[in-house]
């Protein structure tokens, strides 16, 4: 990893996230200063994930913008939720977490010794020494997630974008990849996480987003995650409205974005 | 005794070179798409697809007769047509993709099979359900070598897309600019060898030749990179086998290249290394703790 990394700040404008028109994040405006710890919070359907899904560029905006400062989304790695990687795929370690390296070699190029190393050392860092050509079917729940965050290593990028990164996995691999967290923050680089662990967001990210399709709150996690911002939270989540009507609001901030129900 | 069954009908009969040049051009690019396709979770989709180029191929054999050409773009069109309306369909609509899959597979079938009555014969119908792999001309082998070469050095080039794609298509959509355009190419790869081996197995076979030495290659082997070759070499192996045998007992060649291919992906669901039932039900010594 590069000591000194300079993340570009990430502002949302009025940014509206969905699929289909429907959207899942509704009319967000922030900004995620860099080298920032924001932890993203909120009941199931928030359009938690949507959101960093959006941020990754893996899904355009229905309406409002996404601001990199100058630099694009080629600067974030996105960590997705386990299950949305097939494990029964005949892969290694050792290759899959060489898998990070693409944006530098692409599609064609072999590893060189200096990206070798930089896996070999990832892989160390991580804790999965002597796992290196295991196939990922025959890895623990953390084991695999360790060897997440051995590709997010590889990929070396300035804003690193986490979904669930601790579901089911025990304390000690969690506590591990906390300090791998923080260390990214000293280097420079922007840590946006999705999370339901309410302790952990209080002990290991400064600031967070109450998300439930809008923005509840976004600031200083302790004033964040008050009683009474949750139970707005979870108050919104469940005011879904099946038969919305097209909503006015965008049309008031910019005439071309899509407009979309409720 | 022997050469009389294995060497002499090859050396005797053009035909039967043929057949063997066309087929084992077929089980060569073929079987590694199998195998994709399996790791895909799409083995039944590619069935589906095989079926969907049958209206096609029908419209090119009602325009032009059988004509190789005319049939072989119609079906190359068709197939394109299934295999993107059905991702639309899915997308846009509440089936899931599976379900779309069917409706139109079934729908090409019935329509492939009307539209080549119309004109046709029985003989002709048989023809393009089964193909004829001993009765392959000029440019038909040329379109199976050429369809072969092409899709074995586009999978080579794009090896490690088609992986990532396979593995994680979120990360290579994140991470590169092929990331769209992958899943594209791997179906039209698809598609093309499903066209090709039409003439060869016809409509209903084709897929056999594909499907069924790539489920035998994954019982032995964990590692993709021995499991491609190896379907290929099954695809291939199973080629000769089946002319052999219809060679021998008069039995329709397309058929007989596929049950080929079947007893052997038996035989590998009994004895294979890598999750055979027989590997599974003994249990194994163990390393220390």
């Amino acid at each position: 990893m590069n000591a000194g990394v300079h993340a570009p700040a990430i502002r949302l404008v009025n940014l509206t996230l969905g699929y289909d028109r429907r959207p899942a994040v509704h009319h967000l405006d922030g900004e995620i200063a860099p080298g920032e710890g924001l932890a993203v919070c909120g009941p199931n359907g928030a359009g938690k994930s949507t959101l960093l899904k959006g941020i990754a560029g893996l899904l355009a905006p229905l309406g409002g913008a996404i601001d990199f400062a100058g630099a694009s989304r080629r600067a974030t790695a996105y960590l997705p939720q386990v299950v949305e990687i097939d494990r029964a795929f005949p892969i290694n370690v050792r290759d899959f977490v060489a898998m990070g390296a693409l944006a530098r070699i692409g599609l064609w190029a072999a590893l060189n010794a200096a990206e070798r190393a930089r896996v070999a050392a990832a892989i160390e860092t991580v804790g999965l020494v002597g796992f290196e050509s295991r196939t990922l079917e025959t890895l623990s729940g953390g084991q695999m997630q360790r060897a997440l965050f051995a590709r997010l290593i590889v990929q070396d990028r300035p804003i690193v974008l986490l979904d669930e990164p601790f579901g089911a996995i025990d304390e000690a691999t969690i506590d591990d990849l906390l300090t791998l967290i923080a260390r990214w923050r000293t280097e420079g680089r922007s840590v946006v996480a999705v999370l339901h662990e309410l302790d952990i967001v209080r002990r290991a990210f400064p600031r967070t987003l109450l998300l439930a399709r809008e923005r509840i709150f976004w600031g200083d996690t302790r004033d964040a995650l008050c009683q009474e911002n949750l139970l707005r939270a979870r108050a919104m989540s469940e005011a879904f409205d099946e038969g919305a009507r097209e909503c006015l609001r965008d049309n008031d901030h910019d005439a071309q974005d899509k407009p979309h129900v409720h | 005794m022997f050469t009389d069954v294995f060497v002499t009908p090859f050396a005797e009969y053009e035909f039967m070179r043929r057949a063997l040049v066309g087929s084992l051009a077929l089980a060569l690019s073929g079987a590694p798409l199998g195998v994709f396709l399996i790791l895909r979770r799409m083995s039944l989709a590619g069935d589906a697809l095989s079926h969907a180029i049958l209206p096609g191929a029908a419209v090119g054999y009602l325009v032009a007769g059988l004509s190789l050409p005319a049939m072989t773009f119609g079906g190359l069109v068709a197939g394109l047509v299934v295999a993107l309306a059905a991702g639309a369909a899915s997308r846009f609509t509440t089936l899931r993709e599976d379900a779309s899959l069917a409706a139109f597979y079934l729908v090409s079938l019935a329509l492939g099979v009307t539209l080549v009555s119309l004109r046709g014969s029985n003989v002709d119908l048989l023809h393009v359900l089964f193909g004829s792999v001993v009765g392959l001309d000029d440019i038909a082998l040329l379109m199976l070598v050429g369809v072969s070469t092409v899709t074995l050095v586009l999978m080579a080039l794009f090896y490690r897309a088609l992986v990532m794609d396979t593995l994680d298509p979120l990360f290579l959509r994140q991470t590169s600019a092929f990331g769209e355009f992958t899943p594209f190419l791997f179906l039209a790869l698809v598609v093309l060898n499903l066209v090709a081996g039409f003439q060869a197995l016809g409509t209903l076979m084709a897929v056999g030749v594909m499907m069924l030495p790539a489920a035998a290659a994954r019982l032995w082997t964990r590692d993709l990179a021995v499991a491609l070759p190896l379907a290929a070499a099954i695809g291939a192996l199973c080629c000769y086998g089946g002319l052999v045998f219809s060679n021998q007992t008069s039995a329709p060649t397309g058929p007989a290249i596929i049950l080929a291919a079947g007893a052997v992906y038996f035989v590998s669901m009994i004895f294979g290394r890598a999750g055979g039932l027989w590997r599974l039900k003994r249990p194994s010594r163990h390393l220390e703790g």
